[in-house]
């Protein structure tokens, strides 16, 4: 554990738990509202959501940075994990829908009697959860087996995973799927018997968020410093190469690949609630795009620079489009732009060659 | 209402050539107006039934919403001249506080039957013709004898034969069982969805059980006609599939072609292609936008400007695109995908700020509106055969100068060897620049092709890329023969599909198919570059 | 500097920095005293840009009226223009920023059913208050929303009923077709359910779905020729957006006229037929609650208005200012919450809402609004229209007076049970 970080590393990582376990949780539970240091639910809302991204941002990382692999239908994979958990807290409204009856409200205009088959089970909540990890690594476990076989690379490979979540979408889309089509699903009330909005809750999610987060970056860390980590950076850099040296890349690159997938569909669990929606558009191509522009952002193959490409790119679009709407997709393909041309290592790189600056001086 | 029609045609045929009235008469002309709907459906009659030429002409301007009321006056307007309605005479100056008089279909459906009515005797064959035509779907028993009367004087064989089908039509319940089957043999013989509806209400059973027609010859008769009329629609049906596949196909040919020659020369997929797809629809729109401000005669023409219009400033668009971001990420596509894409968002946003968040509006000029009719049951759309052809012209035109000019020979040179190429002299990074002109250019064709059959907004390109990615993927680099096959049979999978399961289904099926078809053979139907597709 | 000094010279500088901090904070509150900030919750990127690009700018055209005459009990509006950019998680979080951050007394926005029922927990838990003013599917109602738009009963059954009658056409067979969403979904079931007690059969309702944007209509109407050969058909279209385009065009090319199978369609107004060649529509229909074509006084004040607002903005349809019935419910919603908030002296949500019961305004449809004392729904007038060529409507039919709004269609079995009312309390 020791060798994963330097001291100054560990000492970050402290201090970015102190304030995640310690700072918000005061200022948002114990401060009152009129005080001026409260943080309120929007802010907490807004940071956990950040940090799902984050945890994405990192699995992206670890199959674009250190594999080599780049995937532009890393989306559908998180919202695959937000549905599953989102099934449950559908289940969870119970009675208290619109319409009164056992099944959500869509199925009754749509006019159907009983759950369709894929919801069996998803009163419980441990089916969900295995359901979250299950779905997307069954279905990236498949898909990748059958793409890494062919040795199907590069942008084929990135077009196709455009294609998967394309279609993931359109089907998703369509209400006799059963997944709520455009609305999805939205208006949950309890989790696990804990009622979604207070703010207790709120922060609870937040703080397992969280952890999920800094557990995220410590088991991609100790991927990434061991030999495994060592083998991925071979098969980016120079895949026949290792081939020759008598390594299956298929099963090195399956292995993170699925490993990124299931990452992805537990980020998208923790996002569904404290978001209080999930719905088709989730999967679009343009979201799974997006996913990787936070990561060349931060500064690929190095996972801290994947959280602040997240952490960067998100909070400004929160901000333009709030102060200035009509520029921010200005701003999101000038960064896309500069950040190719000009910023190949992202703002990680930025720092390190700063930093190498002046320790040369 | 049909027997109305019906006494309505005769009283046509038999005032037909009495002469005509000093004026028309102001109540029935008050009715037609202010009346309510039976009112008008009477006043309509009787003005029929007078046979005035001026009468005529007030239903006419009627249906083409010329007439106006000034208080209590009808008026005929035509620009800034209108003449009274009643007496014919004009009015002048126009009044300035004037009211529409509004039309709805079930008035113009009787305006367009009686003047059919009135075009039914009229010198023209073609006018009759179409007259006939047009009294084919509201024909009823009470026309017959004038049907048979209008037959005895026709000497026109089209115009005969559209008035034998609606006596046909109208004989099925004739009292005869002989002029039945002949009704019957005539109708097997239609292929109109009219016949087999027809048809089938002869075979119907009443409540309790036993059949509507009771003559069992006359039964079968109708068994068989009907048959042979479904098989006739069935074929129709085919045809209109087969159709409808080519029109996608020659769609997504228009838009993945050029694509495929940027990917097969430089390796880079450009992401911001379905942006210079609508670049090139902007450009048409501003076109036609122009004629129709500065030279409104030449409306018609407007194409033959906007064409080169959209191909030149998509071309220039990818030029500068070329020059200014992806000459750089040269040998890094997969950067070169992300910053493309950062580009789409770029124009995208900045088409919405130049024009508007909204579609704007491109108009069809008129030998594209409408279509033609191979059978009654299909319609061929102008526009999209025009673009099925016009696609067809772009490829050639491709071909030719792929094979035939020295930028051609350049290029597949560039594409084959990029290193060679540049040892013997060929100036690849020049070369790159103007394949990617040419390419964007095509995209540019094809949005000017995209803006006539559907919407020109901001996110045009976005529901073509992905389409566009897959037949390119599909249909591999290196050559066009692959990029034709590919498109014209994702068109063909896709429609028919969606004949079967619906338009969503079909196109996630279509998608799979890729997906795994993909895993098959990653270098897709005809490639030119050997198994691995290496980064 | 010594100790004292540094003191001495501190007490200097804060001295004058408390006074002005003080001065400033007096002044802030003054001002501040006389403006009331008001957020507009409408996506001004994305798919939906095309259709709520302009409710945002006649929301701001209202205010501006409104400030011009006084503002509201004295207090100038301030309004917040938000962008959730067509993407419903956004518009969760922008609406829990308007009512947490900025402290908006009203939030006038939404369009799609999504965004209104992503954003519906967000104001049933902060105890907001929203304006929606687009037709909609029912089936909800909640203390924190007043309904501008039409229900079910305000639009499509009384197109149905038309297009039955002698007057419409005397269609016998239906054809639904619809995006597929809950708005197509849940009309076409009340519609259906309407048709059966008409006495129509399933054998004559096709009911067809297509997804968003879809652009290739050539099967659908193949297959609307097809069905209307087994009798006289109208199809009653919920397309929405921009697919309703490409579906016209493809229409009126395979020679599919208004006078043989009329289309009504209840999400396309003079907005929508800005991109669209009309000439091959004239005769197909549209049910709304308001048409510009409308010829009254205070249609020509508000047409004439929106112009000239229109053109000081450069907005850029301000050649060709259209408006349409969307715009005309949140002129009508605005009017109304400044009438609340002036009968109950407050802003407090909770005052407001009870004094938004039967508020009436003069609108531009030439009728009097009123929202309903219970139902927080409007009643308004149905107008039915054709295309003309221009792009206009012609108002074809028209109900005498306003009709009362049924947000719990009693063609859907359940509905008996549910109270024409709100539930009372917030979950808060």
């Amino acid at each position: 554990m020791a060798r994963l970080y330097g001291p100054r590393g560990w000492a970050a990582i402290g201090l970015s738990a102190a304030v995640l376990f310690v700072l918000f949780p005061l200022a948002n539970l114990a401060l009152p509202e009129g005080n001026p240091l409260h943080l309120s639910a929007y802010w907490v809302t807004l940071a956990g959501k950040i940090m799902c991204y984050a945890i994405v941002a990192v699995a992206m990382d670890l199959i674009w940075g250190y594999a080599g692999i780049l995937s532009l239908g890393h989306g559908l994979f998180f919202a695959l994990g937000g549905y599953a958990m989102g099934m449950h807290l559908m289940r969870e409204i119970g009675r208290e829908g619109q319409y009164r009856s056992d099944l959500p409200d869509f199925m009754v205009f749509l006019d159907w009697k009983t759950f369709p088959w894929h919801w069996w089970g998803t009163e419980h909540f441990w089916w969900s959860a295995l359901l979250v990890v299950l779905v997307p690594g069954l279905l990236a476990l498949v898909f990748g087996y059958f793409a890494f076989r062919s040795r199907i690379r590069g942008v084929y490979f990135s077009i196709i995973t455009q294609a998967l979540t394309f279609a993931a979408m359109l089907l998703f889309f369509r209400n006799e799927t059963g997944f709520g089509g455009n609305n999805g699903f939205t208006d949950f009330k309890r989790i696990l018997g804990f009622t979604v909005y207070t703010p207790q809750t709120r922060m609870a999610l937040f703080a397992i968020t969280g952890a999920m987060l800094i557990g995220t970056l410590l088991l991609g860390r100790y991927l990434v410093t061991s030999r495994f980590g060592r083998v991925l950076e071979a098969v980016r850099d120079a895949e026949q190469r290792i081939m020759f040296c008598g390594y299956n890349t298929l099963y090195y690159k399956l292995f993170v690949w699925t490993l990124s997938a299931v990452i992805c569909g537990i980020a998208g669990a923790l996002y569904v609630p404290q978001v209080g929606i999930i719905n088709p558009s989730e999967m679009s191509p343009a979201n799974s795009i997006e996913i990787a522009i936070w990561v060349a952002v931060g500064g690929r193959g190095t996972l801290t620079g994947a959280i602040l490409g997240a952490a960067l790119v998100n909070g400004a679009k929160s901000f333009f489009t709030q102060a200035f709407p009509e520029y921010w997709l200005y701003v999101l393909g000038l960064l896309f732009i500069l950040v190719t041309l000009f910023l190949p290592h992202g703002v990680m790189g930025l720092l390190a060659t700063a930093g190498r600056r002046k320790a040369a001086s | 209402m049909m027997r109305r029609l019906a006494w309505l045609i005769g009283a046509a045929m038999l005032m037909a050539s009495a002469a005509p009235v000093a004026a028309l008469d102001a109540a029935v002309v008050d009715r037609l107006v202010f009346g309510d709907g039976d009112e008008k459906s009477r006043a309509i009659d009787a003005l029929v039934a007078e046979g005035d030429p001026r009468a005529e002409r007030l239903l006419q301007a009627l249906a083409d919403e010329n007439v106006q009321t000034a208080g209590q006056r009808v008026l005929i307007v035509n620009g800034d001249a209108a003449i009274d309605a009643v007496t014919g005479a004009a009015v002048a100056p126009l009044p300035a506080d004037r009211d529409d008089v509004v039309v709805n279909n079930r008035l113009r459906r009787e305006l367009s039957a009686a003047l059919a009515a009135f075009k039914l005797t009229a010198p023209s064959r073609d006018v009759r013709l179409s007259a006939a035509r047009q009294l084919a779907d509201s024909a009823d028993a009470a026309m017959l004898p004038l049907i048979k009367r209008a037959l005895g004087s026709e000497q026109d064989v089209a115009v005969r034969s559209s008035l034998e089908s609606i006596a046909a039509t109208l004989e099925l319940h004739a009292d005869d069982r002989n002029v039945r089957l002949a009704a019957i043999r005539r109708l097997g013989q239609s292929s109109s969805g009219n016949a087999k509806t027809l048809l089938l209400g002869l075979l119907e059973r009443t409540p309790a059980g036993t059949y509507v027609e009771t003559d069992e010859e006359v039964r079968s008769a109708a068994q068989s006609g009907l048959r042979a009329v479904d098989n006739r629609l069935a074929w129709g049906e085919r045809v209109g599939l087969l159709f409808a596949g080519v029109s996608l196909g020659s769609i997504l040919l228009l838009a993945a072609l050029g694509l495929a020659i940027t990917y097969g020369l430089m390796g880079v997929i450009n992401m911001a292609h379905g942006e210079l797809i609508m670049v090139g629809a902007y450009a048409t729109y501003v076109v036609q936008s122009f004629f129709r401000s500065h030279l409104p005669q030449w409306f018609d023409f407007y194409l033959l400007l906007g064409m080169p219009a959209a191909f030149v400033a998509a071309a220039l668009v990818g030029m500068a695109l070329e020059r200014a971001v992806i000459r750089f990420l040269y040998g890094r596509p997969l950067e070169t995908l992300l910053a493309t894409w950062g580009i789409s968002l770029v124009l995208i946003q900045a088409v919405r700020s130049i024009f508007g968040a909204q579609n704007v509006q491109v108009e069809n000029p008129a030998f594209m509106s409408g279509g033609i009719e191979l059978l009654a049951n299909v319609v061929l759309p102008w526009n999209r055969i025009v673009i099925i052809f016009f696609a067809a012209a772009v490829l050639i035109a491709m071909g030719l100068l792929l094979s035939r000019t020295r930028l051609g020979l350049f290029v597949r040179g560039v594409t084959q060897n990029r290193a060679m190429a540049a040892c013997v002299g060929v100036p690849t990074r020049r070369v790159d620049t103007w394949a990617f002109g040419l390419g964007s250019g095509i995209a540019g064709l094809a949005g000017c092709a995209l803006s006539q059959i559907g919407n020109v907004g901001p996110d045009l390109g976005q529901s073509y890329i992905v389409d566009s990615f897959m037949v390119v993927v599909l249909g591999g680099v290196g050559q066009l023969a692959g990029t034709v096959y590919a498109a014209i049979g994702l068109g063909f999978a896709n429609k028919l599909l969606e004949s079967w399961s619906g338009a969503v289904l079909a196109k996630i099926a279509v998608l799979i198919f890729i997906i795994v078809f993909i895993q098959k053979r990653p270098q897709g139907l005809f490639a030119l570059k050997g198994r691995a597709v290496d980064a | 500097m010594d100790r004292r000094g540094f003191i001495k010279s501190l007490k200097n500088l804060l001295g004058p920095a408390i006074a002005a901090m003080l001065a400033a904070s007096v002044t802030q509150a003054s001002a501040a005293d006389k403006v009331v900030k008001v957020g507009v919750l409408h996506s001004l990127s994305g798919t939906m840009a095309i259709s709520e690009t302009v409710l945002k700018d006649v929301a701001l055209m209202t205010f501006d009226e409104i400030n011009a005459k006084g503002g509201v009990m004295g207090y100038k509006i301030e309004p917040v223009v938000v962008d959730p950019a067509s993407n419903w998680p956004l518009f969760a979080e922008k609406a829990r920023q308007l009512l947490t951050q900025d402290k908006v007394a009203a939030v006038f926005g939404c369009w799609t059913s999504v965004s209104r029922k992503s954003v519906l927990p967000v104001f049933e838990e902060l105890n907001g208050l929203l304006f929606y003013p687009v037709q909609y599917e029912g089936e909800e109602l909640s203390k924190n929303v007043f309904y501008t738009g039409a229900a079910p009963n305000q639009q499509a059954i009384p197109a149905v009923e038309y297009l039955m009658s002698k007057e419409g056409g005397g269609a016998k067979r239906f054809f639904l077709l619809g995006t597929d969403y809950v708005y197509p979904r849940t009309t076409n079931k009340i519609l259906r359910a309407f048709l059966h007690s008409k006495g129509v059969d399933d054998k004559d309702i096709a009911e067809v779905y297509t997804p968003f944007s879809h652009t290739d209509y050539q099967t659908i109407v193949g297959n609307i020729k097809q069905f209307a050969a087994g009798g006289k058909t109208a199809v009653i279209s919920t397309i929405n957006g921009d697919s309703n385009v490409p579906f016209y065009k493809e229409l009126g090319n395979q020679g599919l006229k208004a006078t043989d199978v009329p289309v009504v369609a209840f999400s396309v107004g003079e907005e929508e037929l800005r991109g669209v060649d009309t000439k091959p529509l004239v005769g197909h229909l549209a049910a709304w609650n308001y048409f510009m074509s409308l010829k009254n006084a205070s249609n020509d004040d508000f047409k004439k208005e929106w112009a000239a607002y229109a053109k000081a903005k450069k907005l850029s349809s301000a050649d060709k200012p259209l408006t349409n019935d969307p715009m005309e419910a949140t002129y009508i919603g605005i009017h109304m919450w400044k009438q609340a908030v002036e009968k109950a002296h407050s802003f407090d949500v909770d005052k407001v809402i009870v004094a938004m019961a039967g508020q009436q305004f003069k609108a531009p449809s030439g009728f009097v609004a009123e929202m309903d004392s219970k139902n927080h729904h409007l009643h308004k007038p149905v107008f039915i229209g054709e295309v003309k060529s221009d792009g206009q409507f012609s108002v074809v039919w028209k109900t005498k007076g306003p009709i009362r709004a049924q947000p719990w269609s009693p063609f859907i079995p359940g509905n008996d049970k549910k109270k024409d009312e709100p539930e009372g309390k917030s979950k808060v």
